[in-house]
């Protein structure tokens, strides 16, 4: 299910570091990256190549909120819950995305194509309210430009 | 202008270059490795260390520890590799400065590093980047890869005969990580749980062998001090708070953004000079100094000067530099019901205190907020943080309660309202304030 190029990328990883434990998150990352989320035969395939029971990878697997245990959209948005942002008025924000795309946070839309996620501080305050789109950062957000951006997901 | 106004910046001088990416060549034209030529086989580790305690430069992610005293507590010949982690999981609320410095002025921090890992003997470093700096991770390994081809990194670094490996590792969205022995955990492949101390990581870190654990901007502040010297550095800002701080400044503000100033600006003029104050001619109302685990201050608190003693003095902390500002239309109550759901989605789970303390606090506080709290709730929520404080392996449960007990110390009349009137008077439930 792991490309052969991804395990020897890997391979030269897990040799940098003292122990090979260390490796962990960064192979997660990746594989869920390769597979598109952390599938029980994505977590069994990580045990053993690193050496350990799928229940240490799964420990970890479920602590980070990035990991994903459960198939996400093709695109995933993570829209900042904290402080600031809603000082700024991030909730009428969040709850438009749930209207426009017919989902609660924390679901995926039917055809698969966009998640929505309820984040704590994404570290832009600066420019909240804040998301964070496919990885990169949007800031200042507004109605028009989100209505922009989930234009060109749903579209894509 | 103040006389902070005129403040020549130092890890921010950057931002008047025109142009400026951030690169190796363009990191070099405008001074940067300097320190490391001046520095590398000319010092001994062990006036590199006596300099920075003589600079008394403070940790800039939230203790304010001394950074020299740190790198002291090394033992000389314990017989194992020392370990450097820089730790770049910025995660406090309201934190917004180490992701800047990352993505705009990476070379620094690395200068940083090579010169903090040459004074405390370490040989391989590690960039720990939060999980959501996808960019910043890009960034961070673009200059490690620059500073590896000109011979910043790797063997024998400029024929001194010292050799540095760094490793750059990205987390994966838990602000628990930040907590320096989580983050040590969470390095190892492991769940990011805080590891009980003593033995501290100077003793015992990562893999077990000496580590000194120290943030973005500490060490991006540590070739400025070599190539200028300590007593350049205790000329910035109060004796006890000295050298440069990057305040993030955010909320209701007319300018948000990171001021470089030194830690003798008052409250008062971050906000109205340098944040340009408050837009809409609304009043000020609230104002949280360092983080969303510091307690709040209020318009009476406005003179205070942002230094560590100063801010402790008034009953708060400097913490991570994270300046939130909140006018008369923020609920007091719905505040407290956001910082509380914060602290619970990222508690551990490990120790009881904290796990149960923080769901106990959102819980009441979301109730109130409604309109259904109790009479009894106020005296139920500082009795269940007197039970959250120092009693767990880290201090996350401590950052939970603390906030809370100061908005009912300065607020509680708020709180009575709400309860009394069975309702949020701000219309809260469409956000703190309403649109």
């Amino acid at each position: 299910m792991i490309a052969e190029e991804t395990r020897h990328r890997f391979d030269a990883l897990v040799a940098r570091y003292p122990e090979k434990r260390s490796a962990m998150i960064p192979i997660l990352h990746a594989v869920q990256a390769e597979v598109g989320y952390l599938s029980p035969a994505a977590v069994e395939w990580i045990a053993q190549y690193l050496d350990l029971m799928p229940a240490d990878v799964m420990s970890v697997a479920s602590f980070y909120d990035m990991l994903h245990l459960e198939p996400v959209g093709k695109h995933l948005i993570y829209a900042c819950q904290n402080l600031t942002c809603t000082l700024l008025g991030a909730e009428p924000l969040i709850r438009h995305i749930e209207t426009r795309l017919g989902i609660r946070a924390g679901e995926t839309t039917p055809d698969g194509k966009i998640t929505l996620k309820r984040m704590e501080c994404l570290a832009a305050c600066g420019d909240g309210p804040a998301m964070q789109v496919d990885g990169e950062y949007h800031g200042r957000m507004t109605l028009e430009k989100l209505d922009r951006i989930l234009e060109t997901l749903q579209h894509d | 202008m103040t006389e902070t106004g005129a403040f020549e910046k130092v890890l921010t001088r950057y931002q008047t270059i025109p142009g400026y990416r951030g690169t190796l060549p363009e990191y070099e034209a405008h001074g940067g490795y300097q320190a490391l030529h001046t520095v590398l086989g000319k010092m001994a580790p062990a006036e590199v260390v006596d300099a920075v305690k003589r600079s008394g430069l403070r940790g800039r992610g939230g203790a304010g520890f001394p950074c020299g005293m740190k790198w002291g507590f090394i033992p000389k010949d314990s017989g194992k590799p020392v370990y450097l982690v820089v730790n770049g999981d910025e995660s406090e609320p309201g934190t917004f400065k180490d992701r800047m410095l990352i993505e705009e002025e990476p070379h620094q921090i690395l200068e940083g590093v090579i010169l903090s890992s040459y004074a405390i003997g370490c040989h391989l470093a590690f960039l720990y980047c939060r999980g959501e700096f996808v960019r910043g991770a890009q960034v961070l390994q673009r200059t490690i890869a620059e500073a590896y081809d000109k011979g910043y990194l790797g063997r024998n670094i400029l024929g001194s005969g010292f050799d540095l490996d760094v490793i750059q590792h990205r987390g994966a969205g838990a602000y628990i990580c930040g907590e320096e022995t989580g983050l040590l955990e969470s390095l190892e492949g492991k769940r990011g749980q805080p590891r009980p101390k003593p033995p501290f990581p100077a003793v015992s870190g990562l893999y077990r062998c000496p580590t000194v654990v120290n943030n973005v901007e500490t060490l991006s502040n540590i070739p400025h001090i070599l190539l200028r010297g300590p007593e350049w550095f205790t000329a910035i800002g109060p004796p006890k708070s000295t050298g440069p701080r990057l305040f993030s400044v955010s909320g209701h503000v007319a300018r948000p953004g990171n001021y470089e100033l030194p830690m003798s600006v008052t409250l008062r003029q971050l906000i109205f000079e340098h944040a340009g104050g408050i837009p809409g001619g609304r009043a000020l109302k609230a104002v949280i100094p360092g983080g969303s685990s510091s307690p709040v201050l209020t318009p009476a608190h406005l003179d205070v000067t942002m230094d560590f003693d100063s801010l402790a003095a008034v009953g708060s902390m400097g913490g991570s530099g994270a300046v939130v500002v909140m006018d008369e239309t923020t609920c007091m109550v719905r505040v407290g019901e956001i910082v509380s759901r914060f602290y619970h989605h990222e508690s551990c789970g490990q120790c009881t205190q904290c796990r149960e303390g923080t769901a106990w606090l959102h819980k009441v506080l979301r109730r109130i907020e409604n309109g259904q709290g109790r009479k009894e709730d106020l005296d139920l929520l500082l009795d269940m943080c007197d039970n959250m404080k120092g009693k767990t392996i880290c201090v996350l449960s401590d950052a939970a309660a603390m906030p809370i007990e100061s908005y009912l110390k300065h607020f509680r009349d708020e709180f009575e309202r709400h309860i009394r009137d069975r309702a949020c008077p701000f219309a809260g439930a469409a956000g703190v304030r309403k649109h």
